[in-house]
């Protein structure tokens, strides 16, 4: 039985090396915020972590994230608070909401890395995650009152720090 | 009266026992159901409104309201919440949601059927809720007045507190509903005759309140019908034929599946609500097994009677029915056009047409089915739950009193979740292995068995008087007939020439707020488009293709006749006759919109041009009023950029300003992605495009930029959702005349159009 490393945690699951990570994500762990939308890539709805990187879970294979470290939008922070979560609610982002754990999985991969990122940036960060609701304005707006938030608070430690 | 099974669905009889109210009032217009076999079953006799249906107050002093809406991303559920709240007196932070079952006590008090589209909700519910919420308010107080000693006259309710000024003293919604003592009945009459604040009253209606719904859309906790686990539950993948409706399962060769591990059985439906044609299900113990198995089992099809069809074929079909003279039947009839023509002095004809069009909700449609004695429980997040259970009671075979639906979030709807083919298999699944089953469906299910938005072609005529004045107007829509579709007769419109019924949702929005004298419009069913790609209600449904056409025609006979087009609209827009009052509202949000974008103000540059476009969908009676303005800039190649969107939309009351603009601005996205970006197409009886690769919806990088009026002044407020759709691809389609002399008119439109056009 593989064993899976997500979110903290060491969990095996009852799968074949060859199963979508997303299943095995959703049925064996009953993680349920990690979305079906296309099974092909296309969509971004089943985005998760792994290594840090946005990865799409529908064409990940469980085998192949043995020993990596998974992160899933229920594992993205302890309380729901990571900024982009708050950012999505100060916005406003979500209508139906199916997507938007991937979208949220997704900004975090590039908000990682780049905390002060350009619209156009955002844009093609963002452009592989559908959302048919097309919140895609309000998606754009979270995640720079996120990055916002990451650079003042990153200001502030490095402000402690000094001093 | 209620017939729905007794004790069935725990939290429904909770909340009855937990309510503090009871109260009885007749509802208003009940519809009548037949054709679907069982439906009339499904329903209510004319259900009595008990206030305490909609929401329960809990001796911790949450209040917790029922949403028998779907809420499909709407968050209608939180909107019914507010309206409660407001007449209430409760506090935001108390308030809290769940969605209702299918137990007839949830009916829409108006449409008496539960059933969510049209932009209908807030509209058809708000009196209900308010005074839901003030009786509520009414009880509460009396109790506290009982309690504390005092008259009830002299208490003020505010954020979930009673207060008696004069004493100090005060009692909590909670201390109130522990006391026991908030019992009171109201007679429909004493209902009827609550006061409701008026406008200047309110402090909730108006306020962008957090949407209560959005943290659970943050955080991967919302569950949609797609997270529903059952213990002890299988999985199901459908095998769909190449055919989109009509084939039929010759054989299924199991042999390899049977290799598949955790495989249980290939289930071959039985359909016989004939909402499905030829599917299998393949089930196994996860879905990733039963999609491998799905994909092992070797089915041979007899593809039926629709197997050659194609898009090309159905518009032939529409072209040959719009020919006949005698074909289909009138949705308006005012004066005579044909005689009016013979005396303009120009007459112009124009074709229209829109592709097949796919919903698409990002939530693949899925159902989990569970028979528990004699009660079969559905999961899944579903638009219009009283006909879908009666067809999952079709699927099994039992009486529909005995399904209980269980109502989820809703990863999209758009229309196709008031479809109910996904029960189908859940329940076959279920009863063939006696265990729960979820089915769901690939993308490749999805968008080949969507209940899609029709093909559709439309004959304009018009005529014109020698002072340019618009005097005749025939209008021709040939199409499927998605609603007819459901077996409904109560959906159906009566037809003016009384050729008896005809579906007015392909026709709404073509009986418009101008003045024209003579004017008709014909709705003529394609039967071959009917029979082969089974449509549905996408998003703004007929509006989405009757105003591509009339608003492209107006353009067109503004441009013919030397005037600007907005001007041209304006007068149009003169309010006499029935078009009074609406008229103005629409005059209005045209000229908001106009001044919002800078319309005829400034000078663009070569190969940029504005285009405008004023709706009023869905139907005359449900108008919200909106009007946009498309700026475009043309290349040599026919290749469009949509530079800005201004759209001014009068909603009559903001309950949710915030809501309203999430709605407009998602609904006029839906639109450029329609109008830009999206099409299906039907080879060998079969939709051609499989997932998000040949079927295309509008991504980040596509978006332009938006300006967005909302227009409330008072009125009624009308559904949001939708009209904007409508309104974006036409007042594109001028824009591309404004800015290259390209007439487009055919959705989508494309730069080869385009390109065409330019040359012409």
């Amino acid at each position: 039985m593989p064993t899976l490393t997500i979110n903290g945690r060491s969990l095996s699951v009852d799968a074949a090396n060859d199963t979508p990570l997303l299943w095995a994500i959703r049925e064996q762990l009953q993680m349920t915020g990690t979305k079906f939308g296309c099974g092909a890539g296309l969509c971004g709805a089943c985005t998760v972590h792994v290594n840090g990187e946005a990865v799409r879970s529908c064409q990940t294979m469980v085998g192949d994230v043995a020993g990596k470290k998974i992160t899933t939008i229920e594992g993205l922070s302890a309380k729901g608070d990571h900024p982009l979560q708050k950012a999505w609610i100060a916005e406003q982002v979500p209508q139906c909401g199916y997507c938007q754990s991937g979208q949220i999985m997704q900004a975090a991969s590039l908000l990682a890395k780049n905390s002060n990122p350009t619209k156009e940036e955002v844009v093609a960060h963002m452009d592989g995650n559908l959302c048919r609701c097309m919140t895609y304005s309000r998606i754009q707006k979270a995640i720079m009152r996120a990055a916002t938030e990451m650079r003042t608070a990153s200001a502030t430690a490095t402000e402690r720090r000094a001093t | 009266m209620n017939k729905h099974v007794k004790n069935v669905t725990p939290e429904t009889s909770d909340l009855s026992r937990r309510s503090f109210l009871v109260g009885t009032a007749a509802t208003g217009l009940v519809l009548g159901y037949a054709g679907v076999p069982g439906v009339g079953e499904a329903l209510a006799a004319p259900s009595n409104f008990e206030p305490s249906v909609w929401y329960a107050i809990a001796p911790d002093g949450l209040v917790t309201v029922t949403c028998g809406k779907a809420d499909m991303g709407q968050h209608i559920a939180s909107t019914m919440a507010q309206i409660v709240c407001e007449e209430l007196g409760a506090k935001w932070s108390d308030m809290r949601v769940s969605l209702a079952s299918n137990d007839p006590k949830f009916n829409d008090p108006v449409l008496g059927a539960q059933i969510t589209g049209g932009s209908w909700s807030t509209m058809m519910n708000f009196d209900a809720m308010s005074r839901a919420g003030a009786a509520g308010r009414m009880a509460l107080t009396e109790g506290a007045a009982a309690s504390m000693g005092v008259p009830a006259s002299e208490l003020v309710v505010r954020d979930s507190m009673i207060v008696h000024a004069k004493s100090k003293k005060q009692m909590s919604f909670a201390d109130v509903v522990k006391s026991g003592k908030a019992t009171k009945t109201f007679t429909p009459d004493e209902l009827k005759a609550i006061k409701l604040k008026t406008p200047d009253q309110y402090s909730m209606i108006g306020v962008s309140v957090p949407q209560l719904d959005i943290p659970s859309k943050t955080n991967g906790t919302a569950k949609y019908g797609i997270d529903v686990m059952i213990p002890g539950m299988a999985y199901g993948a459908v095998v769909t034929p190449p055919v989109r409706f009509g084939a039929t399962v010759k054989s299924v060769d199991d042999s390899d599946a049977k290799k598949v591990p955790g495989f249980i059985k290939a289930v071959t439906l039985d359909d016989k609500t004939q909402t499905t044609t030829g599917w299998v299900v393949a089930v196994a113990n996860t879905y990733a097994n039963a999609k491998k198995a799905a994909a092992a089992l070797k089915v041979s099809y007899d593809g039926g009677p629709n197997a050659k069809v194609s898009s090309e074929s159905l518009l032939d079909e529409a072209k040959r029915l719009q020919k006949l003279d005698d074909s289909g039947q009138f949705f308006v009839k005012d004066g005579d056009p044909n005689a009016a023509f013979g005396t303009a002095a120009k007459v112009l004809e124009a074709e229209y047409t829109t592709s097949i069009n796919i919903h698409a909700p990002m939530e693949p449609m899925n159902a989990t089915a569970e028979f528990k004695g004699d009660i079969l429980h559905i999961y899944s997040g579903n638009q219009f739950a009283t006909r879908s259970g009666a067809i999952a009671a079709g699927a099994a075979g039992i009486d529909p009193k005995f399904v209980v639906m269980h109502q989820m979030w809703l990863g999209g709807g758009f229309g196709r979740r008031l479809d109910a083919d996904m029960m189908v298999p859940a329940v076959q699944a279920a009863k063939a292995i006696g265990k729960p089953v979820k089915v769901i469906y690939t993308r490749e299910n999805d968008m080949t068995m969507d209940f899609s938005r029709p093909l559709t072609y439309q004959k304009v005529k018009a005529g014109v008087d020698g002072d340019g004045k618009l005097t005749a107007l025939s209008h021709d829509v040939v199409s499927a007939w998605p609603t007819q579709r459901w077996g409904i007769p109560d959906f159906l419109s009566p037809s003016v020439d009384k050729k008896g019924p005809l579906d007015a949702f392909t026709v709404n929005g073509s009986d418009f707020f101008y003045t024209v004298p003579n004017h008709t419009v014909r709705a003529i069913k394609n039967e071959m488009a009917h029979n082969a790609t089974p449509s549905g209600q996408l998003r703004s449904v007929a509006p989405g293709w009757t105003f591509w056409a009339v608003e492209s025609m107006i353009d067109e006979i503004a441009v013919a006749t030397g005037k600007d087009p907005a001007q041209f609209r304006i007068s149009l827009l003169d309010g006499a006759g029935k078009n009074d009052g609406g008229a103005q509202r629409l005059r209005n949000t045209l000229l908001a919109a106009m001044g919002l974008a800078g319309y005829g103000t400034r000078k663009l540059p070569k190969g940029e041009g504005m285009g405008v476009a004023c709706v009023s969908s869905q139907e005359r009676a449900t108008a919200s009023w909106t009007a946009c303005v498309a700026h475009v800039a043309v290349a040599a190649s026919g290749e469009v950029t949509v530079k800005k969107l201004t759209v001014a939309t009068d909603v009559g009351t903001q309950v949710h300003p915030d809501n309203i603009r999430a709605q407009v601005e998602g609904a006029a996205m839906w639109g450029l992605s329609l109008a830009m970006y999206e099409k299906a197409t039907l080879k060998d009886g079969g939709i051609e495009q499989t997932n998000f690769d040949s079927y295309t919806p509008l991504r980040m990088s596509q978006v332009p930029e938006v300006a967005i009026a909302v227009i409330a002044n008072g009125e009624k407020a009308t559904g949001v959702g939708e009209p904007a759709v409508t309104v974006i691809a036409p007042a594109i389609g001028n824009a591309i005349f404004n800015a290259s002399g390209a007439r487009v008119r055919a959705l989508p439109i494309t730069a080869e159009a385009v390109k065409a056009g330019m040359k012409a």
